[in-house]
C-alpha cells in the first residue's frame, strides 16, 4: 500500500469518527458563530471603523475555532493509546502528520464556509473584490495555520496541559500567517489590485512551504518524545 | 527469529535494560516474568518499534530493526493491556482500518474472518465504546494479527479479563502458537504464563536472571526462581527509584 493510500485511509478514519460524533466540528462552528454574535454586539456593525477591522474579526474567529479543532485532533488518538497502534504499524510517521493536516484543514474549511456568509450578513458587508481571490487567501492562510498547528498539537498532545499549551506555543509562531491573512483578506474584499498585496502573498506561500517541510523532517522524532 | 545483542535502555538516571542478550528461534513461545520495573514492558516496546534503544542491537528475521524499522514493523503484532482501538469506530471498521495500515489485501474479508474467529462477528457493526473489557481485548487480539505477523508481542494481555475471557485468550494464543507464530508474552501470573510457554525468561534489574526451557523437570526450578525473584529483593524496584 502506497504512502498516499495510507494517508487517505487515515483521513477516512478521521472523517468517519468525526462525522459519527461531530464533537470537533460542532464545537468549532458554535465558537465561530458566537464570535460573530459577540463582535456584532460589541461593535456597531455598520460603522466605518468596524468595516476596517472586519477581516481581523473574521480571522480571529477562524483561528480560535481552529485551535479548538487542533486540540481535539490528537485527543482521539490518545484514547486506548491508539497513537501507539499507529506507531507500531508499518506506516511512515509523516503519513500520520499529512493525514492530520488534511483532515484538520477540511474541518476548518467547513467552519469557514459556513461562518463567512453569516459574518457578511451580520456585519452587512458587501465584498467589492472577486471570490477566487478570497478563496485563494483563505486556502493559503488556513493551510499555513493548520500545518504548523498540527505539528505543535502533536507535541502538546504528550503533555498533561495540552489544552493550554497549544495556543501558547502556536500563536507566537503563527503571527506571520495572521498578519498576512488579515492584510490579504482586507485587500481582496476591497477589490485592490494584485500588485498591492503581492508581498504578503509571498510571505504566506513561503511560510506554508517551510511548515510543510519542517514537520515532515521532524515528526518521526516528535512522536517519540 | 529475534536476536538481541547487548540491548540497553536508559530512562532518566536508571538503566531499565542493562545489557540483554537473547536469541528466540522461530515459533517459540516465550513468557517473560519479572518484578515491577524489571524492564519487561520496555523490552517489548523496543521490539515493537515504539521506543529506540540506548545501546545494543535488535534483529528481526535477520535484519537490524534500526535499519529498516518500517518494513520490520510489518512482521510484528502487538497485544497490550491498551487496545489501540478507536472507540467511535465499529469493530469491523477498526479491523479494516488497521488492515489498510498493514497493507493487507482484501482487508474487509480478512477482518470478517477474524471477527468470527474471536467470536465477535455478531457485534461487527457496533461501536467499540459499547464493548465490555473482554470484548475489546478479543478485538485487540484480532487487530494485532490482522496482517498475520510472524512475531506476536503480548504485554500482560490477560489484564482486566474475567476467567471466561481469559480462557478464550489462551485458546487464541494456542492457535497462533500452532501456526508457528513466535510469541513473547509478559505475564504476572505464573500458572497462566507457563501454560503455553516453551521457555521462561525472568528479568530482574534490567538483566536476564533466568532463562530456562519449560520441561516437567525444569518447572520446579523455574517456580522457585520466580518466587525468589518476583517476590524477593527486586520486587517493586520501580517504586524505590
Amino acid at each position: 500500500m502506497s504512502f498516499l493510500s495510507k494517508v487517505l485511509a487515515l483521513v477516512e478514519k478521521d472523517f468517519r469518527a468525526e462525522f459519527r460524533t461531530k464533537e470537533m466540528l460542532s464545537v468549532m462552528l458554535i465558537f465561530a458563530l458566537l464570535v460573530v454574535v459577540i463582535f456584532g454586539f460589541a461593535f456597531n456593525p455598520t460603522s466605518q471603523v468596524t468595516r476596517k477591522i472586519f477581516p481581523g474579526i473574521l480571522w480571529v474567529a477562524f483561528f480560535f475555532a481552529g485551535v479548538l479543532g487542533l486540540n481535539h485532533s490528537f485527543t482521539r488518538e490518545r484514547y486506548n493509546q491508539a497513537l501507539h497502534g499507529l506507531m507500531i504499524a508499518p506506516v511512515d510517521r509523516s503519513a500520520l502528520y499529512f493525514s492530520k493536516v488534511l483532515s484538520n484543514m477540511a474541518f476548518m474549511l467547513i467552519v469557514e464556509l459556513v461562518a463567512t456568509p453569516v459574518f457578511l450578513v451580520f456585519f452587512d458587508y458587501s465584498p467589492a473584490g472577486r471570490l477566487p481571490g478570497l478563496v485563494s487567501v483563505v486556502l493559503l492562510a488556513t493551510f499555513g495555520f493548520v500545518a504548523v498547528g498540527t505539528f505543535l498539537a502533536a507535541l502538546a498532545a504528550n503533555t498533561r496541559t495540552s489544552q493550554i499549551l497549544l495556543p501558547i506555543l502556536l500563536f507566537p509562531v503563527v503571527v506571520p500567517v495572521v498578519i498576512a491573512a488579515v492584510q490579504l483578506t482586507a485587500a481582496t474584499l476591497a477589490g485592490s489590485s494584485t500588485a498591492s498585496f503581492a508581498a504578503w502573498l509571498r510571505v504566506l506561500v513561503v511560510y506554508d512551504i517551510i511548515f510543510l517541510v519542517v514537520p515532515f523532517l521532524l515528526f518521526d522524532y516528535l512522536l517519540e518524545v | 527469529m529475534i536476536v538481541l545483542r547487548g540491548l540497553r535502555k536508559r530512562l532518566g538516571a536508571r538503566d531499565v535494560l542493562a545489557g540483554i542478550d537473547l536469541e528466540v528461534p522461530r515459533g517459540q513461545f516465550v513468557t517473560i516474568f519479572g518484578p515491577n520495573g524489571a524492564g519487561k514492558t520496555t523490552l517489548l516496546r523496543i521490539l515493537s518499534g515504539l521506543m529506540r534503544p540506548s545501546g545494543g542491537d535488535v534483529y528481526l528475521g535477520g535484519a537490524r530493526l534500526e535499519d529498516d524499522s518500517v518494513a520490520l514493523r510489518a512482521m510484528v503484532g502487538v497485544v497490550s493491556h491498551h487496545t489501540y482501538l478507536y472507540d467511535d469506530l465499529t469493530a469491523l471498521e477498526n479491523l479494516v482500518f488497521y488492515g489498510k495500515m498493514y497493507g493487507v489485501k482484501d482487508a474487509p474479508e480478512r477482518a470478517r474472518r477474524l471477527l468470527e474467529e474471536v467470536g465477535l462477528s455478531v457485534f461487527a457493526h457496533d461501536p467499540v465504546r459499547t464493548f465490555s473489557r473482554g470484548m475489546q481485548q478479543k478485538l485487540a487480539i484480532a487487530r494485532a494479527v490482522i496482517h498475520e505477523p510472524e512475531v506476536l508481542l503480548a504485554d500482560e494481555p490477560y489484564t482486566g479479563l474475567d476467567r471466561r475471557a481469559g480462557e478464550v485468550l489462551t485458546g487464541l494464543l494456542r492457535r497462533f502458537k500452532e501456526r508457528g507464530v513466535t510469541i513473547l508474552m509478559v505475564n504476572h501470573d505464573f500458572d497462566q504464563g507457563v501454560a503455553l510457554a516453551d521457555r521462561v525468561i525472568i528479568l530482574a534489574g534490567g538483566r536476564v536472571a533466568l532463562d530456562e526451557l519449560v520441561t516437567s523437570e525444569s518447572l520446579r526450578l523455574i517456580r522457585e526462581r520466580y518466587e525468589e525473584l518476583v517476590g524477593g529483593k527486586y520486587a517493586g524496584v520501580d517504586q524505590k527509584q
